[in-house]
């Protein structure tokens, strides 16, 4: 939380002024009470008239002051907390852009959103309560306290024990009743989850038979939460009653002991009056405080989940090298001995790869699911630092690149098809900035995207939805393949990037990409081996070890791994003939098989 | 205009409704209900009186020696003894509100849970999973927040206005005229405040709401952002929302807060107003100064329920919104009940006869027209074709998820109307592409269907699936908890357990729906021994994506919009050259290029 106090730096004027202003409105409060002890014991006592109206005329000008002074300070607070955390959320964005993938593989996604969005909101009423509170409160109770002093020094002692009191229970009953909340909303999130599980599973509780095992679970989970909630409740449900049961204990204490000092002549009528409105403005301050002290213990929570990703140091340095220097070696990419443990795993992702790809050569990177292949291909841009040993791109350490400079002369597609809201156009334009419509119509048909993106209204300026919904999963794979393309890359990388795509689409796609230009060096992984089968290089990973690589003749004579996998997809006996029969018919119903794969 | 005017009837009688029904749940509670009315009404008295005793109190004390000490003690007796009644009534109804709300809102969850068990799948499969989950969880809790604690703030801040009403009537009636026709002020400005600050509150958040689908898109998209060196056009981009973000913050922030200090001025105007009347009362003998400390207590304490109340009713109306929604769902039709004469054999031989069937999802959308089909014991039928052909839905069917429209699917001769649900789908044992796990220990997701299976049989089915010596390696063996859906195993050992989970019941009858496709093709070969040994002797139903799983079926039904086109054995098949051969070549060939 203090990390964060330096971004409140740009508002220390409004951050000081608002509390202070609150005080100064607090302090006319205070006032009150004594103008209308005066106005009782000098107005009334003397009949004095003029001096009631003057005394009225106080009252009204201490009110109006305090209008005027309290919105003033709701300004000031409301600027410094919506600043902070304007400031907060624009430096949490950038920072978080900062940072390398390793770094926020360790956060997540959802987190990451969390803290952008929900954090922030609740740090930012928090703070904007605090500015208006946190001074005023104690000052009202204690200055009702000091008043209570300057009236009469033996009744104000009354206040000096009933403050603690009222103190002890209210905090008392909170410190108590906190935690328990907590429990109660572990309790609440068994609830959901077992709510959320019986839709997303209902045809295997149903085909099971479970139905009534399920209903007797839940009723058992919502008795125990309601349980805890009127347990909870019973205990918070006392604050209100034990408190005002002891403000009025000192009331009625307050009264005896006035009448004593009364008769006694230490007090006046109009002194008691005011002692006893003190007396009433403690009770709802202290519960305001409280309140308070709640909100700010969460509010000072998200501010602790906010600093701890402000406080992640971006773990990637620069280099200096620039694009240009790609082209030192005809040697495009070679890894030495590169290992790659990701933050927080035990096991190694990639364990001791070598391999060289010459500048032209398509590269076919097979192995099953959690193999390593992902891993290997995303070394290439940086986007992960390796563990152990180094990767070369153009003869040089891809460390010593600045990442930026790396990064435009690659051209990755992730498995993971991700577009933004805005035109096809849009969406192009981020492989490069200034790509003409020819350009991206190349793109468009190296990609196979151009029959579907013609048939589409307007073409390119097509609106996609955020994260391209509104197309199928095959389409948004080869848009973007088409963004990747669309740079005119040195390198480029396909990571299961065609795996809603059938197989002929696949095929004529791989292709047109070699055909495309002789100097591209491509990466293609795939779990199908008919993808990779025709590469100048195999790659086969297992387990995060590179168990072969070679040509797929040379593999299929003699790698276990490769044979097992191909032959998984390619049963022996079939595979005699299958290639000889007339392929150049492909059946009608076969895009949409492919589609099919989220669809169904 | 007259439309809307129309609508707004429907609507409210539309809250009537749900108050009535929500009145129906409050039933079994009512004696709580009427309790906590009453001790709501000895509170709020017994709180008002208390201002009136210290008013009397103080004009006991006139001056040096001339005060009533029998009056003042009298009166400090009776403000002790009030404040502990208050304090007693106010504790005694917290817990019957606390009792109320939280059995009310538990019974409705359990309603609205069980009504989740006996939906139609028609229902859950349209509409998303958050949005019935809101209402069980979200809505539930709202409602009884809202309703139950907003009914007994209402009244009691009704019955407050009037007691505050009443004494200070009492003590003076001019001056308690001169309050309430100060107390409109409060309203106006109030009024004005909230309309404003509501805007601008509505604004912020369509500005959150925009932000925060910008954070989600590139936080996700991340990798994307850096591959294509989008970095600063994206900060950029972020700041400009930010910023707008901020502004219009500040102005929410700012006309909300703005509330407090006005309607306090307002009190204080009110308070100094009657200060200076109550004291010319005083000196013109019409008062006395205790009833002018009780009056302006009044004063003060008149204006704060009002505040109150209005917050209470738009809480009230979200409540009753959400008591709607809660309500809805406990209200929907239930899928139609087993026949009465249902019977429910113990197992069945597995031979499942389609006849005629014709299926729609959306009604005059026929997707399976005059569906016919003959399965014998133990045979192996896969069903094969492109997205939408019905492939899935004729397991829904089968299944009985969902009811043909006419025809009749039959198993063992028996119409599967005339079985109970249980019994025909205990009958089955299905494996689905996505590999569902409960949360609770392995044990329990293994043996959710057959829960008495002993510890051997349980040992030799999961070693018959391969999984015995992964489970083993697991820190605590059977009894490891599987997390939520089981992310912390691979997806091959997840299939591999929901394979056990059926072999555990030993059903006659099997459906794979797409049981393979989500893993890889090695992975799959290694479970191929694990369904093999599951389907022998079994009538087996097979959806496959992947043709090269179906090879060995008995009969391969080809499907497309709804009907079978082709139907044969792998060989047969591939020798008519048709779209079973087309599908099959357009699956291989990538591998000629």
């Amino acid at each position: 939380m203090k990390y964060l106090l330096k971004y409140m730096k740009d508002y220390r004027k409004e951050a000081i002024l608002a509390p202070l202003f609150k005080m100064l409105e607090a302090l006319f409060d205070l006032f009150v009470p004594l103008v209308m002890a005066a106005l009782i014991d000098n107005g009334i006592a003397n009949r004095d008239i003029p001096y009631i109206f003057r005394m009225c005329a106080i009252l009204i000008l201490l009110a109006v002051a305090g209008l005027a002074i309290s919105i003033t300070a709701q300004w000031f607070s409301a600027k410094a907390a919506t600043g902070f955390a304007g400031d907060i959320r624009s430096r949490l964005f950038e920072h978080i852009q900062e940072l390398s993938f390793s770094q926020m593989d360790i956060f997540g996604a959802d987190t990451l959103i969390t803290r952008m969005t929900a954090d922030v909101n609740q740090l930012q009423n928090g703070v904007n309560l605090a500015l208006r509170l946190f001074l005023r409160s104690p000052f009202v109770v204690f200055g009702s306290m000091i008043l209570a002093f300057t009236v009469d020094v033996r009744a104000a002692l009354i206040f000096v024990v009933a403050i603690p009191v009222l103190s002890a229970v209210v905090f008392g009953i909170m410190l108590w009743t906190m935690p328990m909340y907590r429990r109660v909303q572990e309790k609440l999130d068994k609830i959901m989850t077992g709510t959320r599980e019986n839709l997303t599973g209902v045809r295997v509780i149903r085909a099971f038979g479970q139905e009534e095992n399920e209903i007797e679970s839940f009723h058992e989970k919502n008795q125990d939460l309601s349980r805890m909630q009127q347990f909870v409740g019973r205990i918070s449900g006392l604050m209100n009653p034990l408190t005002y049961v002891i403000i009025n204990l000192a009331t009625a204490w307050l009264i005896y002991a006035g009448a004593v000092r009364i008769n006694a002549g230490y007090l006046t009528q109009g002194q008691m009056v005011a002692l006893l409105n003190y007396m009433s403005q403690i009770l709802v301050e202290l519960i305001k405080l409280a309140n308070l002290i709640i909100q700010m213990t969460r509010a000072a929570a998200c501010g602790d989940r906010i600093a701890d990703i402000l406080t992640v140091e971006p773990n990637m340095k620069d280099g200096n090298l620039t694009a240009s220097s790609m082209e030192d070696s005809d040697t495009v990419v070679e890894f030495r001995d590169v290992s790659l443990t990701y933050e927080g795993d035990s096991g190694k992702a990639l364990d001791g790869i070598s391999f060289s790809v010459k500048r032209g050569q398509t590269v076919g990177i097979i192995g099953g699911t959690g193999s390593g292949k992902s891993s290997l291909v995303n070394l290439i841009p940086r986007f992960y630092d390796a563990t152990e040993g180094e990767i070369l791109v153009g003869g040089h350490d891809v460390r010593q690149y600045q990442q930026e400079q790396l990064r435009s002369r690659i051209g990755v597609v992730l498995q993971k098809a991700e577009l933004f809201k805005g035109t096809i156009a849009d969406n192009l334009r981020w492989g490069k900035e200034d790509a003409s419509e020819e350009e991206m119509q190349e793109a468009l048909s190296i990609s196979q995207a151009k029959e579907y993106v013609d048939k589409k209204p307007g073409g390119t300026s097509f609106e996609l939805e955020q994260n391209g919904r509104n197309l199928s999963g095959g389409q948004k794979q080869r848009l973007t393949i088409a963004r990747a393309l669309v740079r005119k890359p040195d390198i480029l990388i396909m990571d299961d990037s065609a795996s809603a795509l059938d197989f002929a689409t696949d095929a004529k796609l791989r292709m047109a990409v070699r055909k495309a230009s002789s100097s591209l060096t491509t990466f293609i992984v795939s779990q199908r081996a008919a993808s990779v089968q025709y590469a100048d290089m195999i790659l086969v990973m297992d387990d995060g070890k590179l168990v072969g690589s070679g040509t797929h003749d040379e593999l299929i004579r003699d790698n276990k791994v490769y044979q097992e996998i191909y032959y998984s997809q390619f049963p022996k006996d079939e595979t005699g003939d299958s290639g000889k029969k007339d392929l150049t018919q492909p059946g009608a119903g076969k895009q949409d098989m492919a589609d099919g794969k989220e669809a169904e | 205009m007259a439309g809307s005017k129309e609508k707004k009837k429907v609507n409210r009688a539309g809250q009537t409704q749900i108050i009535k029904k929500v009145l129906r749940y409050l039933g079994r509670y009512r004696i709580f209900l009427w309790a906590s009315l009453l001790l709501a009404l000895i509170t709020v008295v017994m709180q008002l009186y208390i201002p009136k005793i210290t008013g009397t109190v103080v004009d006991y004390m006139a001056g040096k020696g001339q005060v009533d000490f029998d009056g003042v003690v009298n009166d400090v007796v009776k403000v002790i003894i009030a404040a502990c009644i208050a304090g007693l009534a106010q504790w005694l109804q917290n817990l019957c509100n606390n009792k109320m709300t939280y059995d009310v809102v538990k019974d409705i969850r359990n309603d609205a849970f069980d009504k989740i068990e006996k939906l139609p799948l028609s229902y859950i499969d349209s509409h998303p999973v958050g949005e019935m989950e809101s209402r069980v969880i979200a809505d539930a809790d709202q409602f009884a927040d809202g309703l139950l604690m907003g009914f007994t703030q209402l009244f009691t801040g009704v019955i407050t206005i009037a007691g505050t009403l009443i004494f200070m009537i009492s003590i003076d009636g001019w001056i308690a005229l001169a309050v309430v026709a100060l107390t409109p002020l409060s309203f106006v400005v109030a009024g004005f405040i909230s309309k404003r600050s509501y805007k601008m509150f509505r604004r912020q958040s369509e500005l959150r709401g925009e932000q925060t689908g910008f954070i989600n898109e590139m936080v996700e998209g991340q990798k994307v952002v850096k591959a294509f060196n989008r970095r600063e056009k994206t900060v950029e981009e972020f700041d400009e929302i930010n910023k707008r973000l901020t502004e219009t913050s500040l102005k929410a922030t700012f006309f909300s807060s703005i509330t407090n200090p006005s309607t306090r001025f307002v009190n204080s105007i009110v308070y100094a107003v009657v200060g200076v009347t109550g004291a010319v009362r005083v000196i013109h003998g019409g008062m006395t100064v205790g009833g002018l400390t009780a009056f302006l207590s009044y004063a003060t304490q008149y204006a704060k329920p009002f505040n109150e109340i209005s917050g209470v009713v738009t809480d009230l109306q979200n409540a009753v919104a959400c008591a709607g929604r809660v309500l809805e769902l406990i209200e929907l039709e239930p899928q139609v009940p087993d026949a009465k004469d249902a019977i429910a054999p113990d197992s069945f031989r597995g031979q499942v006869d389609v006849k005629d069937v014709d299926f729609s999802y959306v009604k005059g959308q026929n997707l399976i027209r005059g569906f016919n089909l003959s399965v014998n014991p133990g045979q192996k039928i896969a069903i094969v074709g492109p997205t939408g052909c019905g492939k899935t839905t004729l397991i829904n069917l089968l299944m009985r998820f969902y009811d043909v429209d006419s025809g009749a699917i039959y198993v063992d001769g028996t119409d599967i109307r005339k079985l109970t649900r249980h019994a025909l789908r205990e009958g089955y044992g299905m494996v689905l592409q996505e590999t569902w796990l409960k949360s609770g220990t392995i044990r329990e997701n293994i043996t959710m269907g057959n829960p008495d299976v002993s510890e051997e049989e349980m040992i030799r089915v999961a070693k018959t699936c391969h999984i015995d010596s992964f489970i083993r390696r697991l820190p605590e063996g059977y009894d490891t908890k599987v997390s939520e859906n089981g992310e912390d195993f691979s997806q091959g050992q997840r299939q591999l357990l929901c394979i056990a989970r059926v072999m555990m019941c030993n059903p006659s009858m099997l459906i794979l729906d797409e049981a393979t496709s989500s893993i890889d093709t090695r992975t799959e070969l290694k479970i191929q021994d694990a369904f093999n040994a599951m389907m022998v002797g079994r009538t087996s139903f097979i959806v496959a994506h992947r043709l090269s799983t179906i090879r060995n079926a008995d009969c391969i039904l080809v499907m497309k919009d709804g009907h079978i086109i082709e139907k044969g054995t792998h060989n047969e098949l591939m020798q008519r050259q048709g779209f079973y051969y087309d599908l099959y070549q357009s699956q291989f060939m990538g591998r000629v290029i």
